[in-house]
């Protein structure tokens, strides 16, 4: 591994998001950090209302040694737009723009934004901390949130077990707009998460990762069990490691055989209530997801 | 790039002495998140194999890495215990905090 | 004015509000446009558009997906320092409200032109003013502008205003929908080189740079939310002072200054005076042309400014009306126009009480004639302190003479008199004396209609030539 080797020799010893207020274990805050020690000093982040502006930004303790901005739910692509108009008309030299949105302000208000400026061939990188829901208001239930996820708006109960609708699948959304370069990645898989920021950071255009970002809050995990949990969501094939660039898929990391859906699910509460049913659900959607996948991919 | 770091703070009183708008220096501090912890993680530097795994799973930040090895830094470290559970060389114990004074 | 101008020789084009306002907007160099299209503002984006196609203006022209988006990318744009302007107009003016308190809380000086135009539902494409009139509390300057000039000149004004470190406050420029936006008027282009040295590049200590790193945009809880919020007044206060020195300058350079926040027109002694905004304030400044002509003591005082209020200049010229009316676009539902509240309110502080009426005239693009402006006039002249809640009358709609639609009583009480009557609204421009006329005379200034050409004909008909001056 000496690729990885050389990677996390090449980060940044300081660092760069420090002082914040996420919760104990915050997978969120991980994706940023991690990020923010690739992309280096000379970045201008932007951040939507959501849980990393809110535990980022709160005067005067403010947490991002380098440039940073609080944009509105539905703005941080057309903000991180406007910033990278003025570099260029500015002249500026030697940065990057960068944006960190949950998976609400992506996937759902901040939908109409990423598509006008992936359209527009923006230059930046856009990177999606996917914890499943609206953790920063609560725990309510986003467009990507998991079926059968219990959410405070998507709630258990004698006539209710927890989300009912399939989770968008925004890697394929953004890569259907004919993106530059996008992929998928997890907290808990740090080198091919660096080495992907890294390929984001050396694409001239538009870049967006979309990061599992586990939330112990949210999710009904110890804090200590952020990593574990999002090894398991790729162990048994609920959370796909891929790329997609120059018009082609890639699948990262294809295990051989995927560990059951259902010890992955035990190990968080939002999903104690899952009967059968849904379990055998949510496998058959991971299987026609990853041959839908691997068929794009150009895999057999 | 320099770090966030806590510095002296003294709070504005009047709106002319406030910034200019929500604007301000980048990394401005004025607390530590110690209090946080309710266990705190404690390292056996002879076990530590420099794999740097902590490094890279710690939310906060506060796992730095020092020559061959890593140290943490307890003013910004919540006491999750990621460090503990993801070190393959049991190097990090989490004990329970017992610190009242911690800022 | 008479006031000596150093410029250049200006260039004289024939051209649209809104092709003067794309000049005005081109010769202040910003580095970044970002804009939606909404009618009636297009034709100032298209021009823009035009501009950078053929290499006549040097910008970042941002094709965004929504005026949400204008806003927002025209903030992080201005974030970095850079110049910004945008444009847009009803739907996508409320479509941007959250960015416009946005943009003033983060004191960030884009210049913005609004079309003014009347607000779903139903659907109506034409000139009121409601859109702007909804958003007065956003924290933005306000302008109401009357002729394609002054579009132009207060375009280029409004950057030097918004910039000003003293301010550092967004400028929405307000032009009435299709009568002043769509309509053609000559106008003095002034030389970019003059237009450099009136309005310089863009400085602030208040952005995010690669050399010093800042937070923006950050949160502030009930500790100190307060004390930002008390600047960003203060700001908009000090802009009354700043705006008149950059007019001062704007005259000295360029022979052209606008006066102030309100415009008094005959207000000295006067005993009926009719307040109004934006380009309607030509017919009513004949129609007091006429009326003293007759005898009749009247005046009228345009606004301008709404935001900072000019409190102080309106209780000033109003000091001596018996009677006074605000003609305005727009009524807050359930009350009564917005800016009749705020002049109403003024003038609870003058030791002068006059009579207060409401014209509520011009929604959804209705006609105003000179005929319901005269009959305006007759109405302050025979007014007398009105009750509450019967001060509003919509002009042209039965029995607006007597308010009577408009009084709580007669609507609770079911139908009124008038619509029992069974009379109805005409089509069209429907009401009595609020039809399409044909102008007597020449409408204001050199003849060029402002928007009302003979034969009656639906004024909005009247196509846009392609032939302009924008040479």
């Amino acid at each position: 591994m000496a690729e990885a080797a050389r990677l996390r020799l090449a980060l940044s010893d300081d660092e760069p998001f420090l002082g914040h207020k996420a919760c104990a274990g915050c997978g969120g805050s991980l994706a940023v950090r991690l990020a923010l020690k690739v992309l280096g000093e000379r970045t201008f982040v932007v951040l939507p209302a959501g849980c990393m502006s809110a535990v980022g930004f709160l005067y005067p303790q403010l947490a991002f040694g380098c440039n940073a901005i609080i944009s509105t739910f539905a703005g941080t692509a057309s903000m991180m737009s406007g910033i990278a108009a003025a570099a260029r008309a500015l002249k500026l030299r030697d940065y990057h723009v960068a944006g960190f949105a949950g998976d609400g302000g992506t996937a759902d208000i901040g939908l109409q934004a990423l598509s006008g400026a992936i359209d527009r061939h923006e230059n930046f990188i856009y990177i999606c901390y996917d914890n499943e829901a609206y953790m920063n208001t609560g725990v309510q239930k986003s467009g990507l949130t998991p079926f059968g996820a219990r959410t405070t708006t998507s709630p258990v109960g004698p006539h209710a077990a927890g989300a009912r609708s399939r989770k968008k699948d925004i890697f394929e959304i953004v890569a259907a707009h004919g993106i530059d370069y996008a992929a998928t990645a997890s907290v808990a898989h740090a080198h091919d998460y660096i080495r992907k920021v890294e390929r984001a950071r050396t694409t001239v255009g538009t870049s967006f990762l979309h990061v599992l970002a586990p939330c112990p809050t949210g999710w009904g995990i110890e804090t200590s069990e952020t990593l574990e949990v999002a090894r398991g969501a790729v162990d048994c094939g609920l959370w796909i490691l891929a790329e997609y660039e120059a018009s082609h898929y890639r699948i990262n990391k294809t295990p051989r055989r995927f560990k059951p859906v259902a010890d992955h699910l035990a190990t968080q509460k939002r999903f104690a209530h899952l009967g059968k049913a849904d379990v055998a659900a949510i496998e058959k959607e991971r299987d026609s997801r990853w041959a839908r996948l691997r068929r794009l991919a150009g895999e057999r | 790039m320099a770090s966030p770091f806590v510095r002296p703070y003294v709070r504005p009183r009047s709106p002319e002495d406030y910034p200019t708008g929500p604007c301000f220096t980048a990394g401005h501090l004025v607390e530590t998140n110690a209090a946080w912890r309710s266990e705190r993680p404690v390292l056996s530097v002879d076990r530590c194999t420099g794999c740097l795994r902590c490094y890279l799973a710690c939310p906060d930040g506060a796992v730095l890495r020092a020559g061959a090895a890593v140290r943490i830094d307890y003013d910004f470290c919540k006491g999750c215990g990621i460090c503990a559970h993801e070190c393959n060389a049991q190097a990090i114990l989490m004990i329970p905090e017992e610190n009242k004074h911690v800022r | 004015m008479s006031v000596e101008a150093t410029a250049r020789q200006p260039q004289p084009l024939f051209v649209s509000g809104n092709e003067a306002v794309a000049w005005g907007a081109r010769l202040a160099r910003p580095h970044v446009i970002a804009a939606y299209p909404i009618t009636p503002q297009t034709v100032v984006i298209e021009r823009l558009a035009e501009w950078v196609a053929e290499r006549k203006l040097d910008t970042e022209f941002l094709h965004v997906e929504s005026e949400h988006s204008a806003l927002s990318a025209c903030m992080g744009a201005s974030a970095l320092g850079a110049r910004t302007f945008t444009a847009t107009s009803s739907q996508g003016l409320l479509y941007m409200a959250e960015c416009l308190q946005y943009a003033s809380g983060g004191r960030f000086p884009i210049v913005m032109m609004n079309a003014n135009r009347a607000l779903a539902l139903p659907w109506n494409i034409y000139g009121d003013q409601q859109d702007s009139l909804a958003v007065l509390s956003s924290g933005w300057i306000q302008i109401y502008i009357e002729d394609a000039q002054e579009a132009l000149d207060m375009t280029i004004q409004g950057f030097a205003i918004a910039e000003h470190a003293e301010v550092l406050t967004p400028v929405m420029l307000n032009l009435d929908g299709f009568v002043l936006t769509h309509t053609y008027e000559p106008v003095d282009v002034p030389a970019q080189v003059d237009v450099d040295a009136f309005l310089p590049p863009f400085r602030t200590p208040s952005k995010m740079s690669l050399e010093a790193p800042t937070s923006m945009g950050f949160t502030a809880g009930p500790a100190h939310y307060t004390e930002f919020k008390v600047q960003q007044h203060r700001a908009i206060l000090r802009a009354a002072r700043v705006a008149s020195e950059v007019d001062q300058e704007f005259g000295r350079r360029f022979g052209r200054s606008y006066g102030g926040a309100v415009v008094p027109y005959h207000c000295e002694g006067a005993d009926v005076v009719l307040v109004a905004l934006g380009s309607v304030a030509g017919i009513v400044r004949e129609t007091v042309d006429t009326l003293r002509a007759r005898g009749v003591a009247a005046g009228m005082l345009k606004l301008r400014f709404l935001r900072p209020f000019p409190e102080r200049e309106i209780v000033q010229a109003l000091s001596t009306a018996r009677s006074v009316g605000v003609l305005e676009k727009d009524v807050s539902f359930g009350h009564q126009g917005a800016v009749f509240s705020e002049v109403s309110s003024a003038l609870g502080g003058s030791p002068n009480r006059p009579a207060l009426l409401n014209f509520v005239a011009g929604l959804g693009g209705r006609d105003i004639s000179r005929n319901d402006v005269e009959q305006m006039f007759d109405q302050l002249q025979s007014a007398t302190v009105q009750p509450l809640n019967e001060r509003v009358r919509f002009v042209g709609v039965d029995a607006w003479k007597a308010g009577e639609l408009c009084s709580p009583r007669t609507i609770a009480g079911g139908v009124g008199e008038a619509e029992r009557g069974g009379a109805s609204v005409a089509s069209g421009f429907g009401g009595k004396g609020a039809g399409p006329e044909v102008p007597e005379g020449g409408s204001e200034g050199d003849g060029v209609a402002g928007g009302v050409p003979k034969g009656g004909a639906n004024p909005l008909s009247v196509p846009i030539s392609e032939e302009n001056g924008n040479g």
